[in-house]
């Protein structure tokens, strides 16, 4: 009980300092002597790197950074394709255990694999994850602007699942492919503004650090690789 | 002066002639310089952006209150436990006692400054609990018992020959010079403290307002397993990181990519809305976030330095500052260093005692420059510089600018004290940064131009 008083009175004490401080007030920050109007005038679209306007110019953009990012992206041309490019992987990484999820692309190509599939859309336990050569995931959008993978906790089977095991594979299709980060974050608002799921990722390339040195070493504690599979 | 100011000196003066570092930290930065400028050219108007940024930050620390109760408002909704800490003691005791009601014993922490301004760690283990760092550098520098060298790059002043006798000592490991290995021995040991800690700890980049979430940009995926695995999750931040709406992100999450490490943007950038949802399948069941003070309130006060709590912390202003590059990160002895360091410091830790900081500039202004929210940084020196001298007026430098005004009036005066300065000059070579010598602390590494035979005014009465 002392506890939760003690909780809100910081709480009141830290607003009130708030807005005694902004008693003071501060002018806008301005350009050329003239005040800029608010921040919702200037859709930051105008500023961010250029993305071409066709779907093919997006695709060969998405293709090219995700390149420079050292992911492996395939654009393929049916199910069937998708499910032999998945069994190639399987067998020249020689996956045995293969974690994913339940979703219209996985449910479909999946069992191509042959393999048990840990589940992670449901109560699953994590040491079993930890020890699964792939996770495999489907995803909210692809970004041509920055080659990144969009997912979130419902869409892409949890938290987890596309950041424990070794290697993440993508399964997407081209219809997600949007141009920029703008348009990621109307497409996110779209659909999941009444009720946000509480997990969202931008993913780009695979986990990477620069700690030793500055030079780059994948896998630094997410997976070493990152796949992306597009119908 | 101050024991910090002294001990400033002292390692300033050790570091900026340690060649073998100066050389680490240039070849380090002249990379990132490389990759910052493609980066920043890739933008169509970089100087747009920051405008707008500027002007996005303005509009959230200007309106705190509004944004920082939609922000606990929303989170709430979703069960997010909310706490508010005014002083580090306070977020200290806020966060042990959290451990002591999980009876947790261990804890992985993703890298966040605003642990190590409170001295989060060195509280958790005196309290007997097993603290691991999980971002890579964190991890080296904790391993050293140091502080982070930068706030960006932890460990950027270690050569991979360190790094690996490092990991021999402490993790037993084989000795090996390849980064590769070396982040894969840090990978092994860390992936079974994610799978049995019981408290995660992280920060936050940004609080987004309207719809109660956070963002945390990293490289690694250290803070994604951290927020995932975990059954209690615990995230300490700063009242100012708050921006208004989610889609600000689609500029800030480039623009700190950008300016921080020379990448369109990092590998991972999450944002979080809660703990596990109903139907959810994993996630912290509890998640927990202190909102600190520190001090913070203070420098909104301060009107003509309020922008400085627009700082998105992306180390850029650290990267081009010349004092930085040649003292280097641990000679500030702050938790913030290089110019924004040298800004906050002292209006979180004391004017008088760091006063210091606000000299350990050279006024060229490139870190203003390359400020991606557009802080005034090295006005914000001066102010500093001013601030201290009215509330504590050097009485000697005073009492000399007096009488070197008096004497400078007065052209008989000025005329006799040349005559006796130029036959005084060769006298002070004898005593040339000795204790003798009353200007010492400037005559120590720098020669007086010698004064010449003849003045200009004398030549001009004389001239035929
Ligand atoms: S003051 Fe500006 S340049 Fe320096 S760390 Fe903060 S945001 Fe980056």
């Amino acid at each position: 009980m002392k506890n939760e008083e003690t909780v809100l009175s910081e709480r009141e004490k830290i607003l009130a300092r708030v807005r005694e401080a902004l008693k003071a007030p501060v002018p806008s920050p301005v350009s050329h002597g003239h005040v800029l109007p608010p921040a919702a005038a200037y859709p930051a679209r105008q500023w961010l790197p250029k993305v071409g306007e066709t779907f093919d110019d997006q695709l060969a953009l998405f293709a090219k950074n995700a390149a420079e990012l050292k992911a492996d992206f395939q654009l393929l041309n049916s199910a069937d394709e998708m499910c032999q490019a998945l069994v190639r992987l399987r067998d020249t990484a020689g996956w045995r255990r293969v974690a994913g999820h339940s979703g219209d692309l996985t449910n479909a190509v999946c069992p191509a694999l042959n393999l048990p599939l840990l589940r992670t859309d449901r109560a699953y336990d994590v040491h079993e994850l930890e020890a699964c050569d792939v996770g495999i995931s489907e995803c909210d959008a692809l970004i041509a602007q920055t080659g990144s993978v969009l997912v979130t906790n419902r869409s892409a089977g949890g938290r987890a699942l596309s950041v424990l095991p070794p290697h993440h594979v993508v399964l997407a299709r081209r219809e997600q492919l949007v141009a920029d980060l703008p348009a990621a974050f109307e497409l996110l608002q779209q659909k999941y503004a009444e009720n946000y799921p509480s997990m969202i990722s931008f993913i780009t390339g695979p986990s990477r650090t620069g700690d030793i040195e500055r030079i780059l070493v994948l896998g630094a504690h997410g997976p070493k690789r990152l796949t992306i599979f597009c119908l | 002066m101050s024991t910090f100011a002294a001990q400033f000196l002292k390692h300033a003066r050790v570091m900026s002639g340690d060649l073998r570092h100066r050389k680490i930290i240039r070849t380090a930065l002249g990379n990132y310089e490389i990759a910052r400028d493609q980066r920043q050219a890739a933008f169509q108007d970089w100087q747009g952006a920051r405008q707008l940024a500027a002007v996005i930050k303005w509009e959230a620390v200007n309106h705190l209150d509004k944004y920082l109760e939609q922000f606990v408002a929303k989170l709430e909704a979703r069960g997010t436990k909310v706490h508010w800490a005014s002083t580090g003691d306070q977020a200290r005791e806020i966060i042990l006692q959290i451990v002591r009601d999980k009876k947790a014993r261990s804890i992985i922490k993703s890298k966040a400054m605003t642990a190590e301004e409170i001295h989060l760690n060195d509280a958790l283990e005196k309290a007997g609990l097993n603290v691991v760092e999980n971002d890579l550098g964190e991890f080296i520098v904790q391993l050293r018992h140091e502080a982070p060298y930068h706030i960006v790059f932890p460990s950027m002043h270690l050569t991979r020959g360190e790094i690996s006798e490092l990991f021999q000592r402490e993790l037993g490991s084989a000795p090996t010079n390849d980064p590769e290995e070396l982040t894969m021995i840090a990978r092994r040991v860390l992936r079974k403290k994610y799978l049995t800690a019981d408290i995660g700890i992280t920060g936050a980049n940004f609080a987004i307002a309207e719809t109660g979430m956070i963002s945390i940009t990293e490289n690694e995926g250290n803070a994604r397993l951290t927020a995932a695995l975990p059954k209690t999750m615990v995230t300490l931040m700063g009242i100012e990181k708050v921006l208004p709406k989610l889609a600000d992100l689609a500029l800030f999450l480039p623009m700190l990519a950008t300016m921080g490490t020379g990448q369109q943007i990092t590998c991972y950038n999450t944002m979080y809305g809660g703990p596990r949802q109903p139907g959810e399948s994993d996630g912290p069941e509890e998640w927990h976030i202190v909102l600190l003070d520190n001090h913070r309130t203070e420098l909104l006060a301060d009107a003509e330095q309020r922008d400085a709590l627009h700082c998105i912390r992306c180390g850029a202003c650290l990267n081009v500052c010349p004092i930085f590059r040649n003292v280097g990160g641990h000679t500030y002895g702050t938790t913030y260093s290089g110019p924004i360091g040298s800004v906050i410091t002292p209006h979180l830790r004391g004017l008088q005692d760091w006063k210091h900081l606000s000299n350990a500039s050279s006024l060229c202004g490139a870190c203003t420059q390359t400020c991606p929210v557009k802080i005034d940084l090295h006005h914000h020196l001066l102010q500093n510089r001013r601030n201290a001298v009215k509330g504590k007026p050097a009485f000697f430098e005073r009492l000399a600018y007096q009488a070197f005004g008096f004497v400078a009036n007065r052209p008989a005066l000025w005329s006799i004290a040349k005559k006796l300065g130029r036959l005084g000059q060769p006298l002070q070579k004898l005593v040339k940064g000795s204790a003798l010598d009353p200007a010492k602390a400037w005559t120590q590494t720098r020669d007086l131009p010698p004064q010449p035979k003849e003045s200009f005014k004398d030549w001009w009465t004389n001239r035929k």
